[in-house]
């Protein structure tokens, strides 16, 4: 039996069947049903791409609903985690540097702990409702609008678990955002 | 107690109990010769290929060796000229030879270690053209090496283990091909990219600018996952929100790592004509799996005393998505370790010590918790081998194991394939932690540290692929100890065992009788995870205790 012939067109053909055919194929197929999705879920104003309805940006602005902390500063070519061990020194300094910032930012009582850590991605979209209602009043303040509608806005975002079963509770802070730099402090 | 922790832990392994049926027929009907695949004849006929002729085990590991080592060639040359290769639409540069050559060992061998970020690397030819056709062919690779062994039990008088080219074709067109295609389109739903196009530039609300990575990734993600290879598209792995937007992709993903190596029991099983065989495997795997769930959602759930001190929650979320939460994390560290996939939703290195100490023992025992598809079973067959031999000694007579006596060739084999990969891990974290190249690339300090490099050393050496990911393993001398270790562990395990095949197929197959020890039941599942447990305890255990033990103890 013969070895280096069989092997070398086997080779290429599965190469040309699963390197080339099937990529090809399920581009086809992606591109044409979920055309949204398969270019990366973007969000735009007219032209303007605003980002992905997946990818989490990064906060500051105080009249925007924070992000958690990113290892990779919300780097979307770059993800990433800390990778420091929750047992280590400069673990508990991270963590504690941003408790300290959420304070000054008016955050109170027990702080969410997705508030605190960083995400596995750098780029998680999500926050808890709760990391969300613990930004309330620095956002209330830094907008005019009273705290109230705020926590309507966010109890609209609120996506419950998928098919009710899996995963966690959860709002997506860009969306979120979205609407609330719509609104105003006339409409009530 | 999360009580949502508990049900989807429950329903995944439902479900994947339930996978495992209908892809255990399915496999087993693809490999024992009675099926053709439409178009089959044609291919093989244009590569001079009879299928009708089998070989013995030398040809067939030449075969499976010279067919990889083709595969790595192919790679490393892609990757290192992919700059001037089109498919490039970020202009990204030709890699590093050290870099090259890990990642080529890597995805040949079915690891996927990743040394590298997969979206500021890797060029979309070299991912699509280089590295997706890898994670089909290992793992196909995988599958036929054990559709050879099983044939060296249930077949007699002779030496032909099958016919090494047709076992590859129908596993890859057969079985890996219209999975992965349904799952890729699966995934794109859900929100996985799939698209040649550059990376589009965002203009986020609060200011600045965010370039956003998109590129082919479905179509890779989805073999990724169904041939447990595990190298991601975008650098975070299955954390990236666009390799696994929503928790429903998390479950089909965690489903889809270990689903073909649970149907690949029963279909193992089938071929070697003792269904109930099979079925003890499966148990003894599931068992193994449900005591490291457990064991790793109980350390995860411990409150964080770092984040307790500063007023926080005290949930380890570090490193965790909000959309999975710790249950579903947890559920896939133990699903990724116990298979050899290697991918994470999580970054382990954040994790709790005890936590990381279930992902290094289940990659420790040498991935046979499921494992890699096909490796996972010629794994698994190693402690089946040693607790018949273990049994055989008690009671003084010479072992059998389906039908076939166990011998003293057979018991080196397995010595030799059960100890190369540990004898690397061990050996190469001293090498490491005693030379200023290795300690350079450490990220956390103290024990932790450690466990980094056990971790690494663990994950190459069983062709896992997932890593504490601080440590910074693209340096030449990690990147050329990580290369050898995937080596041995992937050639050291395989080549052995089909020796080992190929001198039982000789053998006559005898009658069970009263003396022989069943291979099927409560006794034997019992004592089969007893043996795999003890084995990893003795080897592994001060090695254990320096790393995760120590930073556990450290806790306050």
């Amino acid at each position: 039996m013969p070895i280096l012939r069989p092997c070398l067109i086997l080779f290429a053909v599965l190469t040309l069947l699963t390197g080339v055919l099937y990529p090809l194929l399920i581009t086809g197929v992606a591109q044409a049903a979920f055309p949204d999705q398969a270019n990366g879920s973007l969000l735009r104003d007219g032209e303007r791409i605003v980002g992905s309805r997946l990818i989490g940006q990064a906060g500051g602005d105080p009249g925007l609903f924070w992000p958690r902390p990113s290892a990779v500063k919300w780097d979307a070519a770059g993800s990433g985690g800390a990778n420091l061990a929750p047992v280590t020194d400069p673990q508990r300094t991270t963590w504690a540097d941003q408790a300290k910032a959420l304070r000054a930012s008016g955050a109170a009582g027990t702080l969410p702990a997705d508030l605190v850590t960083a995400s596995g991605s750098g780029l998680d979209p999500h926050l808890s409702p709760a990391a969300l209602r613990a930004q309330v009043p620095r956002v209330a303040a830094a907008r005019g609008l009273p705290a109230a509608r705020l926590a309507a806005l966010i109890a609209a975002h609120t996506q419950g678990p998928q098919l009710g079963l899996l995963g966690a509770t959860r709002v997506n802070v860009l969306e979120l955002n979205r609407d609330l730099a719509t609104m105003t402090s006339g409409g009530r | 107690m999360n009580l949502s922790d508990w049900w989807q832990m429950v329903l995944f392994l439902a479900l994947l109990l339930v996978a495992a049926v209908p892809l255990g027929w399915w496999c087993h009907r693809l490999l024992d010769g009675r099926l053709t695949l439409p178009g089959e004849r044609h291919l093989l006929r244009l590569a001079g290929i009879d299928p009708a002729q089998g070989c013995g085990w030398q040809r067939y590991a030449g075969a499976v060796v010279l067919f990889n080592a083709c595969g790595f060639a192919v790679l490393l040359g892609l990757l290192m000229l992919q700059g001037v290769l089109p498919g490039n639409p970020q202009g990204l540069p030709g890699l590093s030879w050290h870099l090259a050559f890990n990642t080529a060992v890597s995805f040949t061998t079915n690891t996927n270690w990743q040394s590298y970020g997969g979206e500021s690397t890797m060029s979309y030819l070299s991912q699509a053209l280089g590295l997706t056709v890898q994670n089909f062919l290992s793992a196909a690779t995988g599958i036929a090496v054990m559709a050879a062994v099983a044939r060296g039990f249930a077949r007699q008088g002779t030496t032909d283990l099958g016919n090494p080219w047709v076992d590859l074709t129908r596993i890859v067109v057969g079985l890996l091909l219209p999975l992965s295609a349904v799952f890729a389109v699966v995934l794109v739903w859900q929100g996985v990219p799939q698209t040649w196009g550059a990376y589009p530039l965002a203009h986020p609300l609060a200011g600045g600018e965010q370039t956003i990575a998109v590129g082919p990734a479905a179509a890779q993600i989805a073999i990724k996952q169904l041939g447990t290879n595990g190298g991601a598209f975008f650098n975070a792995n299955s954390a990236h929100p666009f390799e696994n937007p929503t928790p429903l992709t998390n479950l089909l993903q965690c489903l889809a790592i270990l689903a073909i190596p649970a149907g690949l029991c029963l279909a193992w099983g089938r071929l070697v004509a003792d269904r109930r065989h099979g079925r003890a495997l499966l148990w003894a795997m599931t068992g193994l799996l449900v005591a490291g769930l457990l064991a790793a959602w109980w350390s995860e759930t411990r409150p964080v005393a770092g984040l307790a001190a500063i007023g926080a929650d005290p949930v380890n979320l570090e490193g965790k998505e909000v959309r999975f939460g710790i249950g579903p994390s947890v559920t896939w560290l133990v699903a990724t370790t116990a298979a050899s996939n290697g991918s994470v939703n999580a970054m382990h290195a954040s994790m709790q010590p005890l936590t990381t100490l279930v992902g290094l023992a289940f990659m420790q025992i040498g991935e046979v918790v499921f494992g890699g598809v096909g490796c996972g079973i010629y794994g698994m067959l190693l402690y089946v081998l040693v607790t018949v031999f273990v049994a055989g000694l008690m009671v003084g007579r010479t072992p059998e194991l389906l039908g076939k006596r166990i011998e003293a060739r057979e018991m080196k084999l397995t010595a030799v394939a059960l100890l190369a990969p540990s004898a690397v891990i061990l050996l190469g974290t001293w090498l490491a932690i005693s030379c200023e190249s290795g300690r350079g690339s450490i990220a956390n300090p103290g024990a932790s540290g450690f466990s980094e490099v056990l971790y690494a050393l663990s994950s190459a050496a069983g062709n896992n692929g997932s890593a504490m990911a601080g440590l910074n393993a693209n340096t030449p001398f990690w990147n050329l100890l990580l290369a050898c270790s995937m080596l041995v562990g992937r050639f050291a395990v395989l080549v052995p065992v089909l020796a080992l095949a190929g001198g039982l197929a000789a053998k006559p197959r005898q009658e069970t009788n009263a003396g022989t020890l069943p291979t099927h039941g409560p006794l034997f599942i019992g004592l089969l995870a007893t043996v795999v447990v003890l084995v990893g305890a003795l080897t592994f255990l001060p090695a254990l205790v320096l790393g995760p033990v120590a930073a556990h103890g450290a806790l306050p």
